[in-house]
């Protein structure tokens, strides 16, 4: 599925600053395209824009040139997998039926799941390798387990495209990986993955093209060489931090400085409310 | 003992306690007897007692029973609340002042046709209310307005009627507190017609809603991914289960908990798919409100306990028992 976002403009009611202005990008298909910015700079209120969970007051979106106005919920949930930051989970369910709701849209009105929605939920548990944590309760689960669960949700809606907001930001580093070289082998088969993370060197390893948000406009766009600029990233997270290339991935590396350590080899990014680094140390 | 299991008993018990309200009571019936009856034969005692008597009965607490606790699944559901109820949106409030007013003005005894009226009217008036609130603030329909919403209308409604009792005498106090404790004491055809008229229909549409209710209870934002037109769901449900509520606190008084029991017992047995959640709750309502009606018409006999004290006194030991167990898994 190809993503397009023209000239977006999102206001929350009673906000004076829009929480996004004039933000364009193209996400071409089979693409893994990450959203980066500090808190608060318009990520998530991107992805739920584009989500149609939120509407826009100038712009337009289109999903495979179609704008979203067209989609209806069922059939862009058949189109669209997506994991939301945080969701309540008030009542007793266990993780296989909450992967189940990835079907929904997949169902008639009153049928209940088939032999094929049953084959996308055990191939969208064990994708996520979650398949032994089928019939716990997801109230027992730890948040990294939870994670996966959700991710396999948005897998069994076998969709196009998905959209993940931070969905790797309570895993560890092996499920993290996990997850990413899924995310990355789903766009290699042609789904288009929009990113959204903190994480600038998963970022930098993993996606196609990065976009970065500042106070709800676009500070770059490009390949991850490009938009992890130094000068870039320290203005826009107002701290120095320094890129190295990584000798073992050949990626980018972001490192930010601390206080006490002076500024290494490579170049500095200059942030104006920073600390000044030059003159930090004994 | 696995889910399905555990499903199957319950409603078996469910189905063998539903018609136990024909056999019990002053003079006792063998299913015999109340079977001929049913079939066109009987004495003409026993045609009286089942036909005029105790079938309306059960029918109605039947209903209304049903209804309760699957309006109250619903309001769990759509406030993502497993302690929500009913009754949590002013709508027994607003039934109260209806009735209590058409108490105290004389238009009504407790057993006149004009009193169902008279709280159905104050039931919607609540529900408007409510649901203006609500959606003022933007079109979309906040959740979280409309309980706090409810509670408020439901304070302000409470304090209509204490003061309307606080100025009226005192056998209109004893009518309207008699009411506001629910009864099913007055059931008859009429009655019955009018709780299924409302219920029945309303009740279809929330059981069609099963899988939206199951999405919504994990977030509307969630829901909406899933493919959920999120708005309409929440309208109709909301419409549909405040209906339910509205048509039965009209006919026959506030029954408490039934509606918060039933449904969040019935979470930690059958599980939270509202796909089997939801019809189970009406057969296990139906089934608790008949029992219910049966002990109240039996055990004092011949001064009958309001139906509304009966549910409350077995429906809070249940709640309290499952509510320990649930937190010491």
């Amino acid at each position: 599925m190809r993503i397009e976002v023209r000239n977006l403009t999102v206001r929350y009611p009673g906000a004076d600053i829009p929480a996004l202005q004039d933000v364009s990008l193209t996400v071409p298909p089979g693409t893994l395209f990450a959203v980066l910015g500090p808190n608060g700079s318009g990520k998530s209120t991107l992805a739920r824009t584009i989500l149609g969970a939120v509407r826009p007051e100038e712009g337009e979106i289109l999903l495979d040139e179609a704008p979203l106005g067209s989609w209806s919920r069922r059939r862009m949930a058949r189109a669209v997998g997506a994991v939301a930051q945080s969701e309540p989970l008030p009542f007793p369910m266990t993780a296989r039926e909450l992967v189940a709701m990835g079907r929904y849209a997949h169902l008639g009105p009153l049928a209940s799941e088939g032999g094929a929605d049953r084959e996308a939920i055990q191939a969208a548990l064990e994708r996520c390798d979650v398949q032994d944590l089928a019939e716990r309760r997801v109230q027992t689960l730890s948040g990294g387990e939870l994670q996966r669960v959700r991710i396999a949700r948005a897998l069994a809606q076998q969709p196009r495209a998905l959209v993940l907001d931070e969905p790797t930001s309570s895993l560890d580093i092996r499920h993290e990986m996990a997850i990413m070289e899924l995310l990355h082998g789903s766009a290699e088969c042609g789904i288009t993955v929009l990113l959204i993370t903190h994480h600038l060197d998963l970022a930098s390893r993993f996606a196609d093209r990065i976009l970065l948000l500042s106070e709800g406009r676009v500070a770059a766009e490009g390949p991850p060489g490009d938009v992890l600029d130094p000068t870039v990233l320290g203005r826009v997270y107002r701290w120095p931090v320094v890129v190295e290339l990584d000798a073992l991935t050949g990626s980018p590396r972001v490192v930010p400085v601390r206080r006490s350590t002076p500024p290494g080899p490579a170049t500095t990014g200059g942030a104006a409310n920073g600390p000044d680094t030059r003159e930090a140390g004994p | 003992m696995t889910r399905r299991r555990r499903l199957a008993a319950v409603g078996l018990v469910a189905v063998l306690v539903l018609p136990l309200g024909l056999f019990v009571g002053s003079v006792g019936l063998t299913p015999g007897e109340v079977l001929a009856v049913l079939l066109g034969g009987g004495t003409p005692t026993h045609r009286d007692l089942v036909l005029q008597f105790r079938l309306p009965r059960l029918l109605l607490a039947s209903i209304l029973g049903g209804g309760l606790a699957l309006a109250g699944a619903t309001f769990q559901a759509l406030l993502r609340n497993p302690l929500a109820e009913p009754y949590i949106l002013g709508v027994s409030g607003g039934a109260a002042v209806g009735a209590v007013t058409a108490l105290a003005l004389g238009w009504a005894g407790l057993a006149s046709w004009s009193l169902p009226l008279a709280a159905f009217a104050g039931a919607l008036l609540a529900i408007v209310l409510v649901f203006r609130v609500a959606t003022a603030a933007g079109r979309a329909l906040d959740v979280r307005v409309l309980l706090l919403a409810g509670v408020v209308v439901g304070a302000f409604f409470s304090a209509v009627i204490s003061f309307i009792l606080a100025v009226s005498d005192a056998r209109t106090i004893r009518s309207a507190v008699l009411w506001m404790m629910g009864t099913t004491a007055g059931a008859d055809w009429r009655g019955v017609a009018v709780a299924a008229t409302y219920t029945i229909p309303a009740a279809l549409v929330l059981l069609s809603l099963a899988r939206p209710l199951n999405a919504l209870s994990v977030g509307e934002e969630t829901a909406l991914y899933l493919g959920t037109e999120v708005e309409r769901v929440k309208r109709i449900a909301f419409a549909a289960a405040s209906l339910v509520t509205a048509a039965g606190v009209a006919v026959a008084g506030v029954i408490g908990f039934v509606g918060l029991v039933v449904p969040h017992a019935l979470r930690f047995v059958v599980g939270s798919d509202h796909r089997i959640l939801l019809p189970m709750s009406f057969l296990v309502g139906a089934a608790f409100l008949t029992a219910a009606d049966t002990v109240a018409r039996v055990l004092l006999s011949p001064t009958e306990i309001p139906i509304g004290v009966v549910t409350a006194f077995v429906g809070v030991p249940i709640f309290l028992v499952l509510l320990r167990r649930s937190t010491l898994r």
